[in-house]
């Protein structure tokens, strides 16, 4: 009676935890090796090396995924997740450590993490909730212009400014949560693409808020340490921007944390099932649209915050930051690295913004490129390079 | 007998068409009732007009002598009224336990606070759902059980249906509305979910079903009693014996001979 119901797993599927648990080695390797990577990306100026590094790399992913060794990688990874979470941030500490004394490095390395951070907003309201958002750069800009008026105008602790940037977002979100909900697929993306251009014209028409010239913000100041000052340990003067790196890299685990307890909970789950089919969800009792307007305003938060300390790291924000193409950068990071897998956003961010930025060749490219390795993924893996796994609730202890 | 949802004068217009037509319909507590109608006649509609996916053009239902014909389709389902689809409705990227656990909302803590910070109490929520999905399943089918946290997608047609109808029921509900559950399924594959729905009557006794079906064999077996739509007016009700010897109902199915 059983064999008619005895399918082969799908490939999605991870096998159950007590036949053969794969060991960690294969993850470990995989973060080890992309931080190395990183490093040496980050260390070389070279154009010419910095070429061949990049077709290295290219070369070296499609290999990867070709021959298992990134589900591989990947299922070591969800196995031994506890594990390979401090792993991880221990490798970003080893890589930030290594540049400490290199200002642009570790500013680029800053603005990996702040786009991580808004990624996963992002990843709450498109790849949990299927909520579409194309101004994500006009809540990170919400974000930026309120850490530069209340960092410029108010005492406030920039503690509480970073919150307050997250809140600011929020709420003007809430200004796009009516025309976003009467709407459905491409016509409520087009309302937030349209959103996302009028808060740049908006930006460059107030003059309150320095015009399309921008505006000065004062640097970070947590419990009287200020960022701005490089730390000095053993006689050595290391970068300021090691200071935001930490910084960054701590609010980037704090909306982790947040971002997977929300995904492993009931409302992460109502989210995927309002995403999936909002009329089933609807007969079985939940509020699809109190669910969207929370996922929206979650994930907007998120930006926010990732915002104002965007803004007060790099001390100077106008217009230019915030528009649509970066918009687009967003979301191509959530494409590549696999919609709704947070983990995959980190080495998504990091091949979009790192190469670019070293890259001068391409740099005027760049869009050519995103859109070429978005083509790409789409064609080739359409749910991303690291596509997201079954749910569990609490996967370290117990298998659950 | 005491009718558990009884319809008065409904009315469903979608522009010319009338999908429902002044229908008077009383669905008895813990009976199965078989809703039968060619193509067409306005069973789904019915379904779809209790359940509140749409507003009745006119007309009342009152399901516990209260009037739900204005409610949103949570307030229906929080009244104790669940159902599953004719064409399957399930999420196949998540997991079976999440499919269930979609049906299960009245009894789920949803708030943001207990969700993210209390994982502890979640956690025991959790488990004690798990525990009921798992039962509840192995009603159906032993092997599904043990196949909680695999993905919805991965399992038969068959058993699909079986989760959808899990969960309908998770919930307990008063009233489980079934839309052809089997469409699109085997002669063997229908008997075994008709055995199954048997076994759930069985054990919970309480729980009245309609259940919107063509074969005749089905409704022969399974149901207490019938009606039948015809352009969405009631053409006759009854037991299935009763049914099967009118002459309109023959004329609807199969034509003026």
């Amino acid at each position: 009676m059983l064999s008619s119901d005895k399918l082969p797993l799908s490939e999605s599927t991870p096998a159950p935890s007590s036949a053969r648990a794969p060991g960690p080695l294969p993850a470990i390797v995989g973060v080890v090796a992309i931080a190395v990577f990183a490093t040496i990306l980050l260390r070389v100026h070279g154009q010419w090396a910095l070429l061949t590094l990049g077709v290295v790399a290219a070369i070296a992913l499609v290999v990867a995924v070709r021959t298992g060794a990134t589900s591989r990688f990947e299922g070591a990874f969800a196995a031994h997740e506890g594990l390979m979470n401090g792993v991880a941030i221990a490798a970003c500490l080893a890589v930030i450590a290594v540049l400490a004394k290199e200002d642009f490095s570790l500013l680029i390395v800053s603005t990996v993490l702040l786009y991580c951070t808004a990624c996963m907003g992002l990843t709450v309201q498109l790849g949990y909730c299927g909520v579409l958002n194309f101004a994500g750069a006009a809540f990170f800009g919400a974000g930026a212009y309120t850490a530069a008026v209340l960092g410029a105008h108010t005492a406030l602790p920039h503690l509480l400014v970073l919150l307050a940037g997250g809140c600011i977002a929020g709420l003007l979100g809430s200004v796009l949560l009516l025309p976003v909900l009467r709407t459905r697929g491409h016509y409520a993306a087009l309302i937030t693409v349209a959103f996302g251009i009028m808060f740049r014209s908006f930006l460059e028409v107030n003059n309150t808020l320095g015009g399309p010239q921008g505006l000065m913000v004062p640097g970070m100041t947590i419990f009287g340490w200020s960022l701005n000052k490089g730390l000095v340990i053993g006689g050595v003067t290391l970068s300021f921007y090691f200071n935001y790196a930490l910084v960054t890299l701590a609010l980037a685990i704090a909306v982790y944390v947040v971002t997977r307890r929300l995904e492993r909970s009931w409302v992460g789950m109502h989210f995927d099932a309002v995403r999936i089919d909002e009329l089933a969800a609807s007969t079985f009792g939940l509020n699809v649209q109190a669910l969207k307007i929370g996922a929206f305003v979650i994930g907007n938060v998120f930006i926010g915050m990732a915002g104002a300390v965007f803004a007060m790291m790099t001390g100077f924000i106008s217009p230019t930051d915030f528009d649509f193409s970066t918009s687009l950068v967003l979301i191509a990071i959530i494409m590549l690295g696999g919609i709704g897998n947070v983990w995959g956003i980190l080495p998504a961010a990091a091949f979009v913004l790192i190469l670019p930025e070293k890259l001068q060749a391409i740099q005027e490219y760049r869009f050519l490129l995103y859109s070429a390795a978005v083509i790409l993924v789409l064609l080739f893996r359409p749910e991303g390079l690291f596509p997201r796994r079954l749910r569990r609730y609490f996967p370290s202890r117990g298998g659950g | 007998m005491d009718a558990l949802l009884s319809c008065h004068n409904l009315v469903m217009r979608f522009r010319g068409l009338t999908a429902l037509d002044d229908l008077h319909l009383d669905i008895r507590k813990g009976e199965i009732l078989g809703l039968l109608g060619p193509n067409g006649s306005g069973k789904t509609t019915f379904f779809n007009v209790v359940t509140g996916v749409y507003r009745a053009s006119g007309g009342r239902i009152e399901f516990e002598s209260q009037d739900i014909s204005r409610s949103s389709p949570q307030a229906v389902y929080r009244a104790g009224i669940a159902r599953t689809f004719q064409r399957s409705r399930l999420c196949l990227p998540l997991t079976i336990f999440d499919n269930i656990m979609i049906g299960n909302h009245r009894n789920l803590n949803h708030g943001l606070w207990f969700n993210v910070v209390r994982r502890k109490a979640l956690r025991r929520q959790y488990e004690a759902c798990r525990e009921e999905a798992r039962e509840l399943l192995t009603i159906f089918n032993q092997a599904l059980g043990s196949r909680l946290m695999e993905a919805a997608g991965s399992v038969s047609m068959i058993d699909r249906r079986r989760i959808e109808v899990c969960r309908a029921l998770v919930s307990r509900p008063k009233l489980l509305l079934l839309d052809e559950p089997s469409a699109g399924m085997t002669h063997e594959e229908t008997n075994e979910l008709m055995d199954d729905i048997l076994t759930i009557r069985k054990r919970m006794p309480e729980l009245t079903i309609v259940i919107i079906e063509h074969g005749m064999s089905v409704i022969e077996r399974i149901t207490d009693r019938c009606v039948v739509l015809n352009y969405g007016r009631k053409l006759c009700e009854g037991t299935y014996a009763e049914i099967a010897r009118n002459p309109e109902v023959q004329q609807a199915y199969l034509g003026k001979s």
